[in-house]
């Protein structure tokens, strides 16, 4: 098997890639053309692109099993296999290995682009012209993708020389649970938003009346936009359990790479309801979902051309060219077809009150943008930098902290403002009677968290926090006065109670009122990321029996041991933690040795405190970093870093909040009152 | 009795004095304190890309000479921009976490706020553009409506205030 594999398997997976090319190929041309030809011939010609479409999703599917068959089958031959696989890799990492190097991680995402290729031409009945242009349009992207993975950076390349008896194992740093998981969800990300800009370009160049092409889109937009939503925030959390220095964000170029298009996806999510809704902003629709796409493409251009520096291991390579013309290309096509059909998309109303939902998603829109601006100006500014003066500068989180976070703050004040206005117009008073509870509740806990000793004139940090604080707390009050609210009109009505009728108003409404769980999600995210000011960390070598006290926590050095298997070895202490005179828990953190990449590797313990506190949650954060090389002993780092938890917990409340949006709505009850009750006005500001 | 006669100040310029008020007292901080902002300021140098007092890698080669560089800088009474520059002389440009405020790195703090405040005032123009659009004129008064225009007006009334 082993000698079949490392005879066929290059040469199956590099033929099935042509393959895929020249199916990709004819599905765009023969595509693109029959949608020229028009009436009967080019139905006919549009039905084998579209079936050359699927054909292509096969190929590139059995090029990917021909890759990961390869590192199952440790066929070395490879060098892919080679440079990103070892024997004694556990299985579920060889399966990593697809999206752990370059050329895998390409295929990966021509994979994920034909399978969602492969769903938009079975799905084609719902609308068959604009699913036509829609299909075209992805074929276009995957057409790309599938030349670089044949001319620039293919996966099947065979290693040159003698074959090695062994791999050189995948990166110690990707050897952790989590990393069979970020990728692929954050490349479902990012390769998500292709569908719903081709749907956009689609519908642009064939003038298509109306709004269908949004409602068709709709939900591939939210699945996407929840897709990399999780990815980023399970590479956070990668970055948090894995790299061993306490913090969850870096501003990498990688990072800033995944926020851009999140940042642009996620204003693209509220302005399309103005265009719903209201049949406004569809020019700027359009250039937002094409904005999204262009800067996923190039965040992967900026990581992998090597032209900014990055830790991440993509960086210096030579595909960099191809990206930085399909840029190009992308660009100068959807200029061309926007400045062609441009008057197709005027606006059917016009904005009647600066103080209305029409005018806070301009604002909510103009501050994502500026966002996403300022974080690509500063990924950018250390290349512009050598440009102008001759010497590179850094860019890093002190830049970010002072540009970003007032920029986040107002926001996050949108984002508590935003659901209390009504379409067209609100009058001041309604504002005023909605926003005043939830206001005093947020202006309670500033008041609250100076009593407790937050001095935000001590330092800018703890102003941020504390203004984070203050509006988290408005956000959260102002979705949960929502519910309250509209629960309140539904058991007038029906005679509901408050919960029941609560459920029903969002079962109603699952997009709307799914949205305001988003919120809340977000607001204890913030939460989370508040307590950053506040982290402290000790470090000191520790023998058995030392003592090494953090904040509240006393830890105690109970021992140290060794362990070996076939992919590392490994050491780790056992530190005992206790607060007062209690022992709370027993915490191992290890350092392995990697025997295939010979690359050394911590494992840091994390304890959220939450039996302890269960709203100021910690996370006590254990690092052996190793022993000294003087004295032998060993090194241990502690974190203690407050409210941490919270953010993997609002992202679960955000993913909660995504997924309610895409359950359909039930017809509203009918109301057993008398009409004149109806009649009344019943609803707060924000419907 | 004078000062009750004066006119009482607006909530905003309240806010603002007290604005002002808590910035005054920013930068107030002691020698740990010191150590910890310009620790926050610097890069360590091992192509980690991590702050100089964040950097956690095992057998790191440069931070702890740097921590110490830094500590022994504060102990000398080198002040702030001394101390920094002294690290730029060793370590070149990219040793600072952040570009300086001065010269052409200003213009990477300026943009984003320069940037922001263009949008705002755009936004703001087309808003009020917008508005002085006149409205579509009536014929004759208000025209009642019935049928399935009725209709047509409720499904819109439904979709617009989605309750």
């Amino acid at each position: 098997m082993s000698q079949f594999s490392s005879v066929a398997l290059p040469q199956v997976g590099s033929f099935v890639l042509l393959l895929a090319l020249a199916l990709g190929a004819y599905s765009f041309l023969a595509g693109a053309f029959a949608l020229f030809l028009g009436g009967k011939e080019g139905e006919y010609l549009g039905e084998t692109a579209r079936r050359a479409g699927i054909a292509t999703f096969a190929a590139v599917f059995l090029a990917a099993v021909a890759l990961v068959t390869a590192a199952f089958t440790d066929d070395f031959s490879i060098a892919y296999i080679f440079h990103h696989s070892n024997r004694d890799l556990p299985g579920p990492y060889k399966f990593a290995v697809l999206w752990s190097g370059q050329e895998g991680s390409l295929l990966f995402w021509s994979l994920l682009l034909a399978t969602y290729g492969f769903v938009l031409r079975l799905r084609y009945k719902t609308d068959p012209r604009l699913f036509a242009y829609a299909s075209v349009v992805i074929a276009a992207v995957q057409v790309f993708f599938l030349m670089l993975l044949n001319f620039a950076a293919h996966p099947f390349a065979i290693l040159q020389g003698q074959l090695p008896p062994d791999g050189s194992g995948l990166n110690p740093l990707l050897q952790y649970p989590e990393m069979v998981i970020h990728p692929p969800m954050l490349y479902l990300g990012y390769v998500g938003f292709t569908v719903p800009f081709a749907f956009a370009l689609g519908a642009l160049i064939m003038r298509y009346p109306g709004e269908k092409w949004i409602h068709i889109t709709r939900r591939w937009t939210m699945v996407t936009w929840g897709f990399l939503t999780i990815g980023i925030f399970l590479g956070a959390h990668w970055a948090y359990a894995v790299l061993g220095w306490g913090g969850y964000w870096g501003w990498d170029p990688v990072e800033n790479a995944s926020l851009m298009p999140w940042l642009t996806g996620t204003a693209f999510l509220h302005s399309v309801m103005m265009q719903e809704k209201r049949g406004m902003l569809k020019t700027w629709n359009m250039w937002l979902i094409f904005a999204t796409f262009w800067l996923a493409i190039l965040g992967t251009f900026l990581t992998r051309s090597g032209i900014i520096s990055s830790v991440h291991a993509f960086a210096q390579s030579s595909i960099g060219a191809w990206f930085f013309w399909f840029l190009i290309v992308s660009l100068a096509t959807f200029v061309f077809f926007y400045v062609q059909n441009k008057s197709h998309l005027r606006s059917e109303h016009k904005l009647e009150s600066m103080i209305s939902r029409e005018s806070s998603f301009l604002f909510n829109n103009l501050l994502f943008v500026i966002a996403c601006f300022t974080v690509l100006w500063g990924t950018w500014f250390p290349k512009i930098s050598e440009l102008v003066q001759g010497n590179k500068v850094t860019v890093g989180a002190p830049f970010y902290n002072n540009v970003a976070v007032p920029v986040a703050l107002l926001l996050l004040l949108l984002t508590a403002v935003g659901p209390l206005l009504a379409w067209r117009r609100t009058s001041l008073e309604s504002l005023r009677r909605n926003f005043m509870w939830p206001a005093l509740g947020g202006l309670a806990v500033g008041i609250l968290m100076m009593i407790l000793g937050v001095r935000p004139w001590k330092d800018v940090a703890y102003f941020y926090s504390l203004m984070a604080a203050m509006l988290a707390t408005l956000v959260m009050l102002t979705v949960i006065s929502e519910f309250i609210r509209g629960g309140r009109v539904i058991s007038r009505h029906t005679g509901f109670s408050l919960p029941g009728s609560m459920l029903h108003l969002w079962h109603r409404n699952t997009r709307r009122y799914g949205g305001y769980i988003v919120h809340f999600g977000v607001a204890v995210v913030i939460i989370g990321i508040l307590g950053t000011p506040f982290n402290r960390d000790v470090e000191k070598e520790m023998g058995f029996g030392d003592k090494m006290n953090l904040g509240p926590y006393t830890l105690v050095c109970q021992s140290y041991t060794q362990d070996d298997n076939a992919n590392y070895s490994n050491e780790w202490a056992i530190i005992n933690v206790f607060k007062g005179d209690q022992q709370i828990t027993t915490l191992y953190p290890e350092r392995r040795l990697y025997k295939a990449s010979s690359q050394p590797q911590t494992i840091p313990r994390i304890y959220p405190t939450y039996a302890q506190d269960l709203f100021l949650v910690s996370d006590l954060y254990i690092v052996y970093e190793g022993r000294n090389d003087t004295t032998g002993q060993p090194i241990i780092k502690a974190h203690l870093n407050p409210l941490v938890p919270w953010i993997w917990t609002g992202l679960i409340v955000m993913i909660f909040g995504t997924i309610t949006c895409l359950i359909p709505n039930t017809a509203p009850l009918r109301a057993t009152v008398p009409a004149r009750v109806q009649t009344a006005p019943v609803v707060g500001a924000g419907d | 009795m004078r000062l009750s006669s004066r006119p009482k100040l607006k909530p905003a310029a309240q806010l603002a004095l007290i604005g002002v008020a808590l910035f005054t007292f920013l930068g107030v901080g002691d020698e740990d304190a010191r150590f910890k902002d310009i620790g926050h300021h610097l890069m360590c140098v091992c192509s980690c890309g991590q702050v100089l007092l964040e950097c956690n890698h095992v057998g790191c080669q440069y931070s702890d000479r740097m921590r110490n560089e830094l500590a022994a800088a504060l102990d000398r009474g080198d002040n702030d921009d001394l101390t920094i520059q002294s690290f730029i002389q060793k370590y070149g440009m990219t040793v600072v976490a952040a570009p300086s405020t001065k010269g052409f790195g200003r213009v990477a703090w300026i943009m984003p706020f320069a940037v922001l405040l263009a949008g705002m005032g755009t936004l703001v123009w087309i808003v009020r553009s917008w508005r002085m659009r006149p409205a579509p004129a009536l014929a004759d008064g208000i025209r009642p409506v019935k049928g399935p225009e009725l209709e047509r007006f409720r499904e819109q009334a439904d979709k617009e205030t989605d309750l």
